[in-house]
């Protein structure tokens, strides 16, 4: 996989992930095509796209499109259910995800690509495996932020 | 969209209060990630482009502050580094925040770290320098206790690491391998995945680790090592076919269900696995019977166990049809995946059906009744309304396009190209239409028409070789000459009728197309005359909308015509125009006009009429002026100082000291005819600038015979020599064509049986029979090659190069074009003959081969092995044939008795001359081929001999070479040998030629047999050519030495430093002539003079002189290019030494 995005109906970059080398100008400009390109795109017409020498797969999932360019050899339906899996990962880790999850979380959601999928290939299929990972290093986090909290609670305390 | 804002707006603050109250993972980010919650509710809130800038740009410079600022915390470093992304995301600069990124993966704790690189793997690329300052960072995390940190260091590696920093981490990584825990194992791998992207040869020694991964217990660390083992297979897949039965067991096991339930995906075991396990094999049994059958079972078992109920199961299915037509065919397995594709193509869902498309496309060459059998669908899909199935159906035609079809399929391409706007499509499908014009127009009308259309649409963005080649296949035209003409008549007039209609404005190139063919070839028609022409190209010229480069075409035109015409007027008036034009060339031109316009007599014989393809010599060393120059000398003119020479003497004179001469001396007796040092010069670069212009000319169509054959004294008379590249044979006409141009109206009523939208069942069977000729099933076998002997009409002559386009359907294709011409063979033949008086007996094998091949071209449309066979039945009686006439020397016998005697498998001719040693190239159990250049005289020549281990016999051995665009391999490129004995080795030659000077080349090809009954192998080779292979010693003396250096235009001049050691004078001759095979002229005090040329019969000059530890180095070739590569080759030398 070369690229997954990202966005809303309107357009906005929701996520962005680059596993080819591209300059920061050309990234741009390969979002701001594609994403027009996507959305014009009626409803029913086909997940895939031929665009320049891609081959783009994208699905839309309520408001948020998501969207990934292969190359021509691969399987643009394993990258089809690549999509939902990830959109299954966020699903189970957010609890029905919406678009505003990924907005205000949108480190942790590349957090879970990282653990799915790494440097542009499938690492880790199964659900229960990849959330696990997630939850441990989230544990360490919540461990410490608990602990955070207890203190400016008792700081709090004190200057009563 | 304002509605949406609104929705979002309203939906905000339930969905703080939610992550207040809920818990859960969710549940902690408020408080810390409240920043970044402004931040997007700020930027939701705001209406314009221009106050989100501000808004950003003022958050930026806030971090900025914040992350500068000495007091900042790690813990707010982290929250600001998530803001960063954040902006960075909505596409502002926040590169300023970079190192901060680095130093936060350093310093912070567990949290701060994972954002710390999660900010770097999104902020860098692998390139980027500061990633280098991670480097410690990532050895310090591998080596933790911590598997937290191991795994955040193994994710990063993964995905960005710095090329040249893996050897620090290498080791740490493969200890991973031993992990205890599957998770540290399975990224360990894939980071070593990511190594052998980037730096294949670091981990090369670590390969039987991977293996080791490979039967790894956890099913998700063997996945990862599948990414490594795809990709080695793509580049090699020979070196892993004994794996091939533990990836089939691997699949078995995945597709009878003894996965863990885990890896399931909608209770499909394991989807991800079994495509990349299906790939594997695709690639494992291609063209290898032996391979493939060990896959026969569990492809039939995944085709059967793939029930069509969700979308994974026709991924595994697509995959699976993939990989059972690419691996030797098997036909039960063939019919149930033409089966398969069928259920894609007849499926409601659209994806399913571009997949069955895309299907179709790679197996109509193999199975062109498949496509039969849709067509109906596949005119459906013609007209689909989605523009992505309307063209991978363009994309199915395009493949099946034949000679009664094209006129259908073109109009229909056509039409998308209207409608889409995408430059990418555009150049694409440009191209392939030209290219299926070139193949297969029906006529001369059609032809023009459809190249017009081509022009129109696809401008000024298409690939410049679609002009060139089609200016090239009028003005090289074929053999009929008066169809030739007829074919000019037609394009001249129907530019002069596209130029006739009023406010159309056509792209540049086309124009420029349209005024070479009026100007070269207006003459053809009889009633119109020049002037009329002339007239309609000066309106063009006058017109703003035109180019300063088409102006200068347009005016090369006019030129052209001028002789022909009668009256002038006209052509005054463009040169009063133009010769006070502000644009210099056009100055030029028309000044260049203006003089020949004063002379008509000889301006006719400068420019004649239809004579593009005659070739001219240009004098590019100018030496018509030696006497000019020589006079002026004489009275005392300075001389020419080359633009080097004078730079150096600028620079020389800025220094204190110089102890450098102002000018090369030679003392040799071959210039004495001159009076100064600097004259050694003057014949060349008197103006070097036309010079060049000259040498370019020559070696593109589209100047040709429009300017610059004149020199100061006149009409530079032709010469024997060519110095273009147009000497092939011309091709023998397939057949007598038929050419009335008054087949357009045909071609019309052709179009017209097209239907366009309409519904209607019975156009669209019309449509389909239009569409689907000689796809029948009568002619199912032979559908591409008879097509292709019959309608290659617009055959481009002998320097095709087909594989350019990458889109060159079948390799039929491209055999059929090697042998485009039988007279060509005959010529080939003779050269054999030439030759074989004194090579002895191998070669006779080597004659008969080739006379297989003319008979195999005959035989193209009978499938494969029945050819084979036809081939090896023939081989006995041609054989004996040319026994009688090439009388074998009487060594032969003892020759082949050296020949059985394994031990020494080298030609006779390595004795003779210089050789370089076998190297092996590839190998397998049953044969071995080594290869090893052997440089003739007169060429190189490259010897593959093929030894066959195993104690069978080998059939129909065929090597075969791709061709190059720089090489010209002289020899038949294909070679059959009936059989090779048990244990024996069998030698193939070919001579190769350079083209254009280059510093390496590689030639690849591949080496095929069979063995025993059908099975057929193939095994690929690649050898590295390098210049220094083509050049040879030219032993001239010093005179001649001192007339070529002042005939030869193009010099170069370089100092190089030498180390003590080197200072020597002969030392560095010697290393000269044994690396470069340079020959020593002469030496004079502490200059020296060398020769050499480049094969076949380009000289080049080299004058050297050693000065200090200084090396002056001063070539000068005929050959433009030549003289830079040299010199590179002798840095090289020098440097090696």
């Amino acid at each position: 996989m070369q690229f997954m995005l990202l966005f809303s109906r309107q357009g906005k970059l929701r996520l962005q992930k680059w596993y080819v080398p591209l300059s920061d100008k050309e990234k741009k400009k390969i979002t701001r095509e594609l994403v027009q390109t996507v959305l014009a795109r009626k409803p029913k017409m086909c997940s895939f796209l031929e665009w320049r020498d891609l081959k783009i797969v994208y699905k839309r999932y309520a408001s948020l499109y998501f969207c990934c360019a292969i190359e021509d050899q691969d399987n643009e339906l394993i990258t089809l259910e690549i999509i939902h899996r990830y959109v299954e990962l966020l699903d189970k880790y957010f609890g029905s995800v919406c678009e505003l999850d990924i907005i205000f979380n949108f480190e942790k959601a590349y957090f879970i690509l990282d653990e799915f999928l790494l440097g542009g290939e499938v690492q880790e299929t199964s659900k229960k495996n990849v959330l696990k990972a997630i939850e441990q290093a989230d544990l360490l986090q919540e461990k410490t932020e608990a602990m955070y909290h207890n203190k400016s609670f008792i700081g709090s305390k004190k200057a009563y | 969209m304002s509605d949406i804002v609104e929705k979002t707006l309203t939906a905000l603050p339930g969905l703080f209060l939610q992550n207040q109250s809920t818990g859960g993972p969710g549940a902690a980010k408020a408080s810390f990630s409240s920043r970044l919650g402004g931040l997007v509710r700020g930027i939701t809130a705001l209406t314009s482009k221009h106050e989100e800038e501000k808004l950003i740009q003022q958050e930026l410079n806030n971090l900025k502050a914040t992350v500068s600022a000495p007091t900042t915390t790690l813990k707010m470093m982290k929250e600001c580094m998530v803001r960063l992304i954040y902006c960075e995301m909505l596409g502002y600069d926040a590169s300023f925040g970079y190192i901060h990124a680095i130093k936060l993966a350093q310093q912070g704790n567990l949290l701060e770290k994972r954002v710390g690189y999660l900010a770097v793997s999104l902020f860098l690329h692998e390139n980027h320098e500061l990633l280098l300052l991670l480097v410690n960072t990532v050895v310090k995390d591998l080596q933790s206790t911590n598997l937290v940190e191991v795994c955040m260091a193994l994710t990063i590696v993964s995905q960005i690491f710095p090329r040249e920093m893996i050897p620090a981490v290498l080791p740490l990584i493969e200890d991973k391998l031993q992990h205890s825990k599957e998770i540290i194992r399975r990224k360990a791998v894939l980071a070593l995945y990511k190594f052998h992207i980037i730096a294949p040869n670091q981990v090369q020694h670590i390969h039987i680790k991977f293996r080791k991964a490979l039967c790894d217990r956890d099913v998700g660390v063997m996945a990862a090592s599948l990414h490594i083992y795809l990709k080695m297979i793509k580049e090699n897949s020979s070196a892993y076919k004994d794996l091939t039965g533990s990836f089939v067991t691997i699949l078995k096991q995945v597709v009878g269900g003894k996965l863990p339930v885990d890896f399931n995906y909608h209770s499909v075991p394991a989807p991800w696995l079994q495509i990349q396990l299906l790939r594997i094999l695709g690639l494992l049994g291609k063209d290898d019977q032996r391979t493939s059958e060990l896959m026969y079972d569990v492809l039939d078992e995944s085709l059967r166990r793939a029930e069509l109920n969700h979308n994974v199961t026709y991924a595994i299915l697509f995959e699976c049809v993939h990989t059972v037509y690419s691996i030797y065919p098997k036909s039960e397995l063939l019919e149930k995946a033409a089966k398969c594709i069928g259920k894609f193509v007849l499926s409601p869902k659209i994806n399913l059906k571009y997949l069955g498309l895309k299907a179709l496309t790679y197996v109509i060459q193999q199975d062109p009744t498949l496509a039969l059998q849709h067509q109906m669908t596949i005119i459906e899909c013609l007209d689909h309304p989605d523009p992505i199935i309307k063209r991978e159906t363009l994309e199915l035609l395009y493949r099946i396009t034949n000679a009664q079809n094209i006129t259908v399929i073109v109009q229909k391409m056509l039409e998308y190209l209207h409608q889409s706007k995408e430059e990418y499509i555009i150049v694409n499908l440009v191209g392939k239409i030209a290219e299926l014009a070139e193949k297969y127009a029906p006529d001369n009308a059609w032809f023009i028409q459809t190249m017009n259309a081509v022009f129109s649409v696809g401008g000024d963005v298409m690939h410049p070789d679609i002009p060139n080649n089609f200016l090239r296949l009028l003005a090289e035209g074929f053999d009929d000459e008066t169809e030739n003409q007829q074919l000019r008549l037609y394009a001249v007039q129907s530019y002069l009728t596209l130029l006739d209609v009023e406010n159309v404005f056509y792209p540049q190139r086309f124009l420029q197309v349209m005024s070479w063919v009026l100007g070269e070839y207006a003459y053809l028609l009889g009633k119109e005359t020049p002037e009329e022409v002339i007239t309609k190209l000066y309106r063009l010229l006058t017109s703003d909308s035109i180019s300063s480069e088409t102006k200068a075409w347009l005016i090369a035109a006019v030129t052209k015509l001028t002789p022909q015409a009668h009256s002038s007027s006209i052509v005054e008036r463009l040169i009063q125009e133009f010769t006070t034009s502000l644009d210099t060339c056009l100055r030029q031109h028309a000044f260049e006009l203006k003089h020949l316009h004063e002379n008509v007599e000889f301006m006719k014989s400068l420019l004649p009429v239809d004579k593009s393809c005659e070739d001219m010599v240009v004098d590019s060393s100018l030496s018509f002026l030696d006497g000019f120059v020589a006079e002026e000398l004489s009275q005392g003119a300075a001389p020419y100082k080359p633009h080097h020479q004078r730079q150096e003497e600028k620079l020389s004179q800025e220094k204190v000291l110089n102890f450098e001469p102002y000018g090369l001396s030679f003392s040799s007796s071959g210039f004495t005819g001159r009076q100064s040092p600097a004259g050694i010069s003057l014949g060349s670069d008197v103006s070097g600038n036309s010079t060049e212009t000259g040498l370019k000319e020559t070696n593109s169509l589209k100047l040709e015979g429009i300017k610059k054959l004149w020199g100061k004294e006149g009409y530079l008379p032709k010469k024997g020599s060519k110095t273009g590249d147009e000497t092939e044979a011309p091709p023998v006409p397939q057949e007598t064509m038929i050419m009335e141009n008054v087949d357009q109206t045909m071609a019309k009523k052709d179009q017209s049986q097209v239907p366009t939208q309409s519904k209607d069942e019975k156009e669209k069977q019309l449509l389909a029979s239009s569409l689907f000729v000689g796809l029948g099933s009568e002619s199912t076998v032979n559908l591409l090659g008879k097509v292709d002997t019959v309608s290659h009409k617009f055959r481009r002559k002998s320097k095709v190069k087909e594989t350019k386009t990458g889109e060159t359907t079948s390799t039929h294709n491209m055999t059929c074009s090697s042998f485009s011409s039988s007279s060509n063979m005959t010529y080939e033949e003779d050269y054999y003959l030439d030759n074989f008086q004194d090579r002895g007996d191998k070669e006779l094998k080597k004659i008969s081969l080739n006379s297989e091949l003319l008979d195999s071209e005959s035989l193209s449309e009978l499938p494969l092995v029945e050819k084979l066979s036809n081939c090896r039945l023939s081989a006995p009686s041609l054989f004996a044939d040319n026994m009688e006439v090439f009388h074998p020397p009487q060594s032969t016998t003892a020759l082949v008795a050296s020949e059985i005697s394994l031990a020494s498998s080298l030609l006779e001719e390595t004795t003779e001359h210089m050789h370089s040693d076998p190297t092996e190239v590839c190998n397998n159990e049953t044969i071995s081929v080594s290869s090893y250049k052997i440089w003739k005289d007169d060429c190189l020549l490259m010897v593959w001999s093929l030894s066959n281990k195993s104690g069978l016999e080998l059939k129909s051995a065929n090597l075969e070479i791709a061709p190059v665009e720089y090489f010209k391999i002289t020899e038949q490129p294909g070679c059959c040998l009936p059989v090779i004995e048990a244990e024996s080795t069998q030698n193939f030659q070919y001579s190769v030629q350079m083209e254009k000077p280059f510093t390496e080349g590689n030639l690849s090809g591949f080496i095929s047999y069979q063995m025993m009954d059908t099975h057929s192998v193939q095994l690929e080779f690649s050898v590295n050519l390098s210049l220094l292979d083509f050049i040879r010693p030219l032993k001239i003396s010093t005179e001649d030495f001192g007339k070529l250096w002042l005939s030869f235009a193009n010099d170069v001049k370089q100092n190089l430093k030498m180390s003590e050691s080197q200072a020597a004078l002969p030392s560095t001759l010697k290393t000269l002539q044994q690396e470069l095979r340079l020959h020593v002229v002469d030496i004079i005090g502490n200059e020296g003079l060398l020769a050499c040329q480049l094969l076949p019969t380009i000289p080049c000059l080299l004058h050297f002189r050693v000065h200090g530890d200084i090396l002056a180095l001063w070539f000068r070739s005929s050959c433009s290019t030549l003289p830079d590569y040299l010199l590179y080759q002798c840095q090289k030398v020098m440097e090696g030494s």
